[in-house]
């Protein structure tokens, strides 16, 4: 299935970005072959709504899961509209956050974990 | 990579010192990277003399306008425009004795009219809305911007600031960054706040300084974070000093200074000086102190 | 005696005294007869109560439209979250979402759904009062605290402004959109300032704006002795009126922080808005 990663950085190596609306990149993989496309986030220089427009790219993109570290409301009731899955609490790399999720370790977030603007200047 | 703290000078009320207050912090802590983010109107460069490295244009938005020829003056712009920016005072072209344009400091860069022109007679492009700079100081580096007169301050190039900000402490290994905030209550201040470490509101012992400083409180607490109230040129009023305090300490938030009125705060800005780098007497010890009680709290031992 | 004008009291940097020579002024004006209105259009941090204290007579709650969608009606085209440069309105799929928060009440949503899906629905911004302090109407705004819809406020507060009235508006620090909201369309402007290189470089900003409104506008310095010459300099050298010079006395400090008129508290500068308004009527 795809799934999407905030990123740091543009490889499987880079760290998960702890911030959904205004991380640097999305890392969207196919999880069966582990092949990749890296997306550059168009919103963190947003004025507002950071949260909705990289919510709508990954959506965009076909990801049927997001994972990250915080999500804050705008973006998970987008990302719930879509019926794309969100987990939160990810951590490390891209490619040891993608184990985590292949093996049930990671839990799904229902609703959001942070208030709105949280990455604004992180 | 040391973790970079950061902390906002607001004030709810203009007028009541948190530029010259900030100069002075920036003074005593020698290694910070700074932030003027009152970018409607920044005033710390007249203290900091920053050395201007970079300057960069600012796009906050867009904005719409006629193109002259094309227009054929059936008013739909002016129809659909809710801010009133389409006016009909435009030069005659082949085609119409007068056409429209659009008044760039109404236009709020919705793009309805561009929408809704029969003729396609509308352009809606980004905007230059401002300038923001990197420079040197005496200090340490500076961020600063200057809005152009009549902008939206959205709070976007607010967020460009600190977060350009934190990118050089980061590059610098620069423990610390501090953020000369504007008064209100509205998106440039929230911008200035959200994800801070600390907020110091800077208030005076004044009716009007009491009552905007609850307002601002509550904003903070609002963004939950940890907030500090410090008194300005508290001797102006005694009584009402005494209320602020009493009234801090009801609502859980700590005192974190109280200042005398001075007049060197004037002299030192008339010669380019934070307050703490022109006299060694009057009220310097008082922002020390300020200082030091800010220091301990965003860096527990 | 009584006129139709509107006066706006802006400065580039807060805390000047915008407050306290609109107050005053209102005061004065009144006195002598003149058919008075204030108008508080700082509605972030609303302080002309503060001075005026008066009897507040009603209230009314104020809101902007944001949109509401039918979903009986809406075909799910997505033409609303194509126009809307805000992303207060979105669609996902077959849903439609919507940001009330960073709805900026455009109407492009409202005017593009070709299935007329989309109503208007109220979303509170804030209040206004209305008051009397003995023959001076009084109108303030009052933001409401995390709402960001300041010019939409304002122009509310705006939408009071009497004939046959003075009305002297209270404009919030600055020179972005709430401050070119407060002064649009008003006869004359007074721009206050301090004699310090912070008072001079804002009020630069302010006069910019004022301009490039096309706005007459003439210059006061409150605080007058504390610092230098450099704003008469600048003010003579652009050919600027300088129409009032209030001095910089403790004694004013002090009134202004216990919330009293400097009129009534210190009656000798009576004379100064007095002459201020002398001024003011001469323009009209």
């Amino acid at each position: 299935m795809k799934i999407a990663i905030t990123s740091t950085g543009k490889t499987l190596d880079s760290q998960v970005d702890q911030r959904f609306g205004r991380a640097a990149y999305f890392i969207v993989v196919e999880t069966e072959t582990m092949g990749f496309s890296v997306l550059e986030n168009e919103s963190v220089a947003a004025a507002g709504g950071a949260g909705i427009t990289s919510a709508k790219a990954v959506i965009d993109a076909g990801a049927e899961a997001v994972l990250t570290g915080n999500c804050g409301p705008n973006a998970q009731r987008t990302l719930s509209a879509a019926a794309v899955k969100l987990y939160t609490g990810a951590t490390g790399t891209i490619e040891e956050a993608i184990e985590l999720f292949k093996n049930g370790k990671l839990t799904e977030a229902t609703s959001p974990n942070v208030d709105a603007h949280f990455g604004i200047d992180k | 990579m040391k973790e970079v703290k950061e902390v906002v000078v607001i004030s709810g009320k203009g007028g009541t010192g948190k530029t010259s207050i900030v100069a002075s912090f920036a003074a005593l802590a020698n290694s910070a990277v700074l932030a003027d983010c009152d970018v409607d109107a920044a005033d710390l460069h007249l203290l900091l003399k920053p050395d201007i490295k970079q300057t960069h244009d600012f796009t906050g938005g867009k904005l719409a306008s006629i193109i002259t020829k094309k227009c054929i003056g059936c008013g739909r712009c002016e129809e659909v425009c809710n801010f009133g920016a389409a006016v009909f005072n435009g030069p005659a072209n082949d085609v119409a004795e007068r056409t429209y344009t659009i008044d760039p400091i109404a236009c709020e860069g919705c793009s309805v009219c561009f929408h809704f022109c029969p003729v396609d007679a509308i352009e809606f492009n980004d905007a230059v809305n401002g300038q923001w700079f990197v420079s040197d100081t005496r200090f340490g580096p500076m961020v600063h911007a200057r809005l152009r007169p009549g902008e939206e301050n959205s709070g976007k190039l607010v967020s460009l600031i600190r977060k350009q900000a934190k990118k050089i402490a980061n590059e610098l290994n620069k423990d610390l960054m501090i953020v000369d905030g504007s008064p209100g209550i509205g998106c440039p201040v929230i911008a200035s706040i959200s994800g801070a470490d600390l907020v110091l509101a800077v208030t005076e012992p004044t009716v009007s300084g009491q009552h905007d400083l609850d307002r601002v409180v509550e904003l903070t607490k609002h963004f939950q974070i940890p907030t500090l109230v410090c008194i300005n040129k508290y001797d102006i009023n005694l009584e009402i000093a005494k209320e602020i305090e009493q009234e801090a300490q009801q609502r859980d938030l700590k005192l974190a200074g109280k200042v005398a009125y001075d007049i060197a705060v004037t002299k030192a800005l008339l010669e380019a000086k934070s307050v703490v780098e022109y006299s060694n007497n009057g009220i310097k010890d008082q922002i020390i102190s300020l200082w030091e009680t800010i220091l301990d709290i965003l860096n527990p031992k | 005696m009584s006129y139709n004008f509107v006066i706006a009291i802006a400065s580039g940097k807060g805390g000047t005294g915008k407050t306290t020579i609109a107050t005053n002024l209102a005061y004065v004006a009144s006195d002598l007869g003149q058919k008075v209105q204030y108008l508080d259009c700082d509605v972030e941090e609303p302080n002309g109560h503060i001075f005026l204290k008066p009897q507040i007579t009603g209230s009314q709650e104020i809101t902007v439209d944001v949109p509401q969608v039918d979903p009986e009606k809406c075909t799910a085209c997505g033409k609303c979250g194509e126009i809307c440069q805000y992303s207060a309105i979105i669609c996902i799929k077959e849903h439609v979402l919507t940001f009330e928060q960073l709805c900026h009440s455009c109407g492009g949503c409202f005017r593009i759904c070709p299935a007329d899906a989309i109503d208007a629905k109220p979303l509170k911004i804030g209040d206004i009062e209305f008051g009397k302090t003995g023959d001076i109407n009084f109108v303030s705004g009052r933001l409401q605290i995390g709402n960001v819809r300041t010019p939409a406020l304002i122009k509310e507060v705006k939408k009071h402004i009497k004939q046959d009235h003075l009305t002297i508006i209270d404009v919030p620090p600055g020179t972005s959109c709430p401050v070119v909201e407060a002064v649009k369309g008003v006869d004359f402007v007074l721009l206050v300032t301090e004699p310090t290189p912070f008072g001079l470089n804002d009020l630069r900003l302010a006069v910019e704006l004022a301009n490039e409104m096309n706005l007459p506008f003439d210059v006061v310095i409150n605080r007058y002795g504390i610092g230098n010459e450099e704003v008469e300099k600048y003010c003579k050298a652009e050919n600027i009126d300088i129409v009032m010079k209030l001095p910089d006395d403790r004694r004013i400090a002090e009134a202004y922080s216990s919330g009293k008129m400097i009129i009534e508290q210190l009656p000798e500068y009576k004379n100064y808005f007095l002459n201020l308004l002398k001024e003011i009527e001469s323009r009209i």
